[in-house]
């Protein structure tokens, strides 16, 4: 299998749990990967992004432009910001919850994300998801993580079975947020699943 | 079994395979995860430490492979100068057992002051360096760096770069590992006392010696040649040659060459590998190192060879490399016509900057706005320093004037009290900052006799790399308890007389201190001591009251990112906030509150 995925949100919002766990899933399948973080200095509040290469000849560990299958995206400019890597027909999970940085509070911008969102709605296929208030309903914004991954497994576009991404989260969750993680992975799912079969015709 | 690792993970797998007897380092984006992993594995036998900064690692590891054990050392690029001095050493006086610097460059640069090329630092010091494209190759690598090193009896570098260190892949781990029986140091001063009279000697040994080491490389499994004989080719090194792999599996007989091992320059390999070849673009990050091997190479055997690369303008000097900028040149070097990768992307809207801020609840925030708060309407300078409280220097905090290198802050801060004796400067240093670099500073201030107050903002750890402890933590790599070095008594012992330690949250307590130090002359610190949200969660948090009157004071001071406004209500996000109450006590009506406060 060949698929390039790019996980994108802001520093501290769990984006590189889920990249392992598609990583992890995909050689669990046997599938060759290769992925590549933001680390450092920019995940204190700044953009952050992983690359997830799956296939033999994916040689370059960061995706060429144009060339995603699936971007999942934890906050709606950041996927805005990444949008040229993903393919003509490719499918964009996105969370509408905006991340304010704090440069727009201070100069009353009134960045919200809605602007985001509609271009998005505008330009590409997308699963948008509210993802403030699923994780309320979830009990906590810890979960955001496994929701999106969830989303993104119901969309048929990782690739991947579902039974091997459960796997691969028993594994790395510790175990008293086992039962929470595996709710939102399945109300991810279940949401992924719902908006593409809407959107046949 | 194989296990998914970090490239830095996939280089500590390699050298404990390569049976690595002591591993010492300094924490430093993209190197940190090499001493991390290895903690992590079984490793039985091996001496870990995070030693106190790079010179010390390096100093320790030499020793060691004077005994004759095998020996790594980690660090990042910028931390090779503060090593260079063992380093330009110990290449005259050469090791017994393996000794393999790592040192990660950091093209972009993505998290470092310096755009420098660790090459460099192998041909000025005159030792063999590796230069891996992928986490895989790394692992393979590190093991015959080690070889080389023993071979040679040369201390050698391994230089990954970002996207190595941090690229994840499969490589092979296994359920133990052994440490190499190693014979013990055997006396012998000719040998390892540096004298003028044996660096003379070594000096035209070793130039020798590296002709045999070129040679020796011209085999090396990593130089590689694939495609076909043709007048235009490509040389490529590091993750350049994975992007220019990339792009070229459509173009499979453009003939593309790989140099892993730029110095000593394997001349024989690139000589073969570029007969009949009429012009050679060279991809590499950082500086044109390999670009000017092949201007040498073309000069001395009068080649009728065009050289193409950053000095030629096909390739940009500064910034890394990626995919696209490198299927971009090779498209025009190659006269390749394909359609340009990626969607059209239109009518883009203003996307939201995000530049990196200290966390919410940072108690590095608090001990900023103490000292701006305390210093408000006189003349100072701020000295920065190497660490996450460098992003004090971000608006609206904005208490950051300089920022140089590790531990300069507190030097520089005694350079303007010798220039103004007007201003009042300070000198902000991290307490890990502190251990590496900051007390000789200290030492030089006294002596000297500054006029300066030092700011240690110890939040127990070494928080931007990732949480590493330090001599001021206790608990060392090898898991035993070393007891804390206390920072107090440190400058007690150089003789400060005024030394204040105070919670950094408890703003009108941190005011005053900043206050009163900054009140008397000479050399005074103040200690701002709270842990790193990260490593300590309050499990608090602040909420508002119905009193705000939205003047939003909290917003405009302190720019913590859990208060944003919404609907033009300031608001705190429950997700972010600790509970630190710093904008709590900045509130003018007092409409902010910590959890259970009313």
């Amino acid at each position: 299998m060949n698929k390039d995925i790019l996980i994108c949100g802001v520093g501290g919002q769990g984006t590189v749990l889920a990249s392992r766990i598609i990583a992890a899933a995909a050689m669990a399948e046997g599938n060759i990967v290769h992925s590549a973080e933001t680390i450092g200095m920019a995940q204190r509040g700044g953009p952050v992004t992983s690359h997830v290469r799956i296939g033999e000849t994916a040689y370059s560990p960061l995706i060429p432009l144009g060339q995603a299958d699936l971007i999942i995206g934890f906050e709606p400019s950041e996927v805005v910001r990444n949008l040229g890597y993903l393919k003509e027909d490719g499918l964009a999970v996105v969370n509408t919850t905006a991340v304010k940085p704090v440069t727009a509070s201070l100069s009353d911008s009134g960045y919200d994300g809605k602007e985001m969102t509609d271009y998005l709605a505008q330009k590409v296929s997308c699963i948008f998801a509210d993802g403030e208030k699923e994780c309320q309903r979830l009990g906590s914004v810890k979960f955001l993580n496994i929701l999106l991954l969830g989303i993104a497994s119901g969309s048929g576009r990782l690739g991947l079975q579902k039974e091997t991404i459960l796997g691969e989260i028993e594994k790395r969750v510790p175990a008293k947020f086992r039962e929470a993680n595996l709710k939102a992975f399945l109300s991810g799912f279940e949401i992924g699943t719902k908006k593409e079969e809407d959107k046949e015709p | 079994m194989k296990e998914y690792v970090m490239g830095n993970g996939a280089i500590a797998l390699g050298a404990l395979k390569a049976g690595v007897n002591v591993a010492c380092g300094y924490p430093g984006t993209p190197s940190s995860e090499i001493i991390e992993t290895l903690a992590k594995y079984p490793h039985e036998g091996l001496h870990l430490e995070w030693s106190v900064n790079e010179k010390a690692a390096l100093e320790v590891a030499a020793a060691a492979s004077y005994a004759g054990a095998r020996a790594l050392v980690t660090m990042k690029q910028v931390g090779l100068n503060v090593a260079s001095d063992p380093l330009m050493s110990l290449a005259y006086v050469g090791v017994e057992g393996g000794l393999v610097v790592v040192s990660a460059d950091d093209p972009g640069p993505i998290s470092s002051q310096t755009e420098q090329d660790t090459r460099r630092f192998a041909d000025f010091a005159r030792i063999p360096v590796f230069d891996p494209s992928s986490p895989e190759e790394a692992f393979e690598m590190i093991q015959d760096a080690f070889a080389c090193s023993e071979k040679y009896k040369t201390p050698v570098i391994f230089r990954p770069t970002t996207r190595v260190c941090h690229g994840y892949a499969s490589v092979e781990a296994q359920e133990r590992y052994q440490p190499k029986a190693f014979a013990g140091f055997q006396k012998d001063a000719g040998r390892f006392v540096i004298f003028p009279r044996l660096s003379y000697k070594n000096h035209g040994l070793i130039e020798k010696r590296n002709v045999r080491i070129g040679e020796d490389f011209s085999s090396y499994r990593y130089n590689t040649i694939e495609g076909e004989a043709s007048e235009k080719a490509v040389l490529a090194s590091g993750i350049s040659y994975m992007y220019a792999k990339e792009f070229l599996k459509d173009h499979p007989k453009i003939r593309l060459l790989r140099i892993a091992t730029a110095y000593p320059f394997p001349e024989d390999f690139a000589k073969k590998a570029l007969s009949g070849v009429k012009e050679v673009l060279c991809l590499e990050e950082l500086s044109p190192y390999l670009e000017e091997q092949l201007l040498k190479l073309a000069g001395k055997h009068a080649l009728s060879l065009k050289v193409c690369g950053k000095l030629t303008g096909h390739v940009p000097h500064m910034g890394e490399n990626s995919a696209d900028s490198i299927a971009a040149i090779l498209q025009e070097f190659l006269g390749i016509d394909a359609p340009k990768g990626g969607r059209k992307i239109t009518d883009l809207p203003s996307l939201p900057v995000r530049p990196p801020v200290l966390c919410a609840g940072c108690p590095h925030r608090a001990s900023f706005y103490a000292v701006k708060r305390a210093m408000a309407g006189q003349k100072t300078y701020y000295c920065g320093d190497i660490g996450c409280y460098t992003l004090g220097n971000s608006m609206p905090l904005d208490m950051v004037d300089t920022c140089l290198c590790m531990g300069a802050g507190v030097t520089m801060a005694q350079g303007f009290s010798h220039v103004d004796g007007e201003g009042k400067a300070f000198a902000f240093i991290g307490d890990s900052t502190f251990f590496a670099s900051g007390i000789t500073g200290v030492v030089n201030a006294v002596f000297n006799e500054a006029d300066i107050t030092i700011c240690i903002l110890d939040n127990s750890t070494t928080a931007m790399t990732g949480h590493q402890p330090h001599p001021g933590t206790g608990i060392n790599m090898m898991g035993h308890d070393a007891g804390k070095i206390s920072i107090e008594k440190i400058l007690q012992g150089i003789g400060l007389e005024k030394i204040v330690t105070v919670d950094p949250l408890k703003l009108d307590e941190a005011i005053e201190a900043v206050k009163e130090c900054a009140s008397v002359r000479g050399v005074k610190a103040i200690i701002f001591r709270s842990p790193c949200i990260a490593i300590e969660r309050s499990g608090k948090t602040c909420s508002i009251k119905d009193s705000c009157i939205n003047c939003k004071a909290c917003i405009r001071q302190t720019g913590c990112p859990a208060l944003s406004l919404s609907d033009g209500k300031v608001t705190i996000d429950a997700s972010l906030c600790t509970g630190c109450g710093l904008c709590a006590q900045v509130c003018p009506v007092h409409a902010i509150g910590g959890e259970g406060d009313e």
